[in-house]
């Protein structure tokens, strides 16, 4: 498996190995690292809990692993390995039951449901994308989200897929949108580029975390100098 | 110190608290075994997950008389840690009403949002303040942020038993102690540099 970076869900770069990337952010504090299998479900593949576990050994810091989390068994699979919050993507659209039982039986805060979401062609509405962005569910972000959350999700990745590995900034309208709506934390993901991009989104409410990967693969821009960024700017954060 | 027992009563991930603790150059052991817990020079009683099913799965494994021997009789040091604290609870309100170890007045109950911003659960790095000086926290600032993922929180009867809180939908208790029985809401094992002072000083305890 290798670790990959993409623009809008294509053109995917080779950007080095899992466990290199793990180990250096550790060092690094960022505050929680979230590792994805991008293929697993359109691959018809089941997690790769061997490899979760191996680099879950080297994260002191809390994990969330998704990817082709289809069955509750999964969900086991991955929190006996190492993972602290599992996140369900196309499973939230294909069998959402998964969302309740994993909700039940290992709590909310342990259930990250993830929604790729995209603009729509008359560039107004924003649609759900499942299966790594390849299929098209016809979803309303706001609906598909605030549904989740009433089945037991405990927290929302909400990536733009448009925006993801431009690095030109988060898409703060559907991204408000959705967070407004919700009494959940949610987590912005796709776009950053500079450390106003993190401070734009952060800045709105309920958004309680912001993702990013290109802006450490790509710029030389740490993950230490966007938290202090952020602190001067009036952002609470661990710095 | 000698073996550190990590109890297996199957809620959750225990493979970052086992490493943590070798980390910390301690030698631990994951198990449920009477004997293990005979030997133990330490005990932490990890978990993530429902309170119900905690106290039923320690129920079940019939480790209540051991441990509790162990920690009332023996006082070997013991560490809960997360769902590990809050069972230490007389009760806990998580579908329904039931009953936990018991050796912490108190009970367990869902946060209340003070206003409509609050997100629950509570997840994320959060601040520690520790009242006066306490041997867990040594070497540790006041405020210091630690990792939280949870929904439900410990209302302690006992002021004295509260060691630590932190702010959030209101103000929390996140770290308890009674003599050689400490409590910790958040984890440690995920809280990197300081999460380790914290065990180490929790090792250092006999």
């Amino acid at each position: 498996m290798t670790l990959v970076k993409g623009i809008s869900f294509d053109s995917w770069r080779r950007v080095g190995s899992v466990m290199q990337a793990v180990k250096v952010y550790n060092m690094r504090d960022v505050d929680e690292l979230i590792f994805v299998d991008i293929t697993a479900t359109i691959d018809k593949r089941k997690p790769d809990f061997q490899l979760v576990d191996d680099f879950a050994d080297e994260c002191f810091m809390p994990l969330t692993v998704g990817g082709g989390v289809n069955t509750i068994d999964d969900v086991i699979g991955l929190l006996e390995v190492g993972a602290d919050k599992v996140a369900i993507n196309s499973a939230a659209i294909t069998n959402p039951d998964l969302i309740k039982k994993s909700s039940d039986m290992f709590g909310s805060q342990c259930v990250v449901v993830s929604i790729d979401v995209k603009l729509k062609n008359d560039k107004k509405s924003y649609e759900v994308y499942s299966h790594s962005g390849t299929i098209s569910t016809g979803l309303n972000p706001v609906n598909h989200a605030v549904n989740v959350e009433k089945l037991g999700a405990g927290e929302i990745l909400l990536t733009s897929i448009d925006q993801d590995g431009t690095m030109n900034g988060y898409d703060l309208e559907i991204t408000k949108k959705i967070a407004d709506e919700l009494s959940i934390p949610i987590i912005a993901s796709g776009g950053s580029g500079h450390y106003k991009h993190m401070n734009e989104v952060l800045l709105l409410k309920g958004v309680d975390a912001a993702a990013a990967a290109s802006i450490f693969h790509f710029t030389e821009q740490t993950p230490l100098e966007a938290k202090r960024y952020l602190k001067n700017n009036g952002i609470v954060v661990r710095v | 110190m000698g073996k550190v027992l990590v109890i297996d009563y199957k809620m959750g991930n225990t493979d970052s608290v086992l490493r943590a603790v070798e980390k910390c150059g301690g030698e631990p052991i994951l198990s449920n075994s009477i004997s293990d817990f005979e030997n133990a020079s330490h005990i932490i009683l990890p978990g993530v997950g429902a309170f119900q099913k905690g106290m039923e799965n320690i129920e079940d494994l019939g480790i209540k008389r051991i441990l509790k021997e162990q920690v009332f009789k023996h006082k070997i040091p013991f560490l809960g840690i997360c769902l590990g604290m809050q069972l230490l609870a007389q009760k806990g309100f998580e579908h329904g009403e039931n009953s936990g170890l018991g050796w912490i007045e108190g009970s367990v109950q869902k946060f209340e949002k003070t206003n409509k911003d609050d997100r629950i659960p509570h997840i994320g790095w959060n601040e520690v303040n520790f009242k006066k000086e306490n041997l867990l926290f040594e070497d540790i600032e006041f405020g210091q942020d630690f990792y939280f993922v949870h929904s439900y929180h410990f209302k302690c009867k006992n002021p004295s038993n509260i060691i630590a809180t932190t702010p959030y939908c209101g103000e929390f208790v996140s770290a308890v102690r009674k003599n050689n029985i400490f409590g910790l809401q958040f984890h440690p094992e995920k809280s990197q540099k300081l999460g380790f002072i914290i065990l180490k000083n929790f090792l250092s305890f006999a």
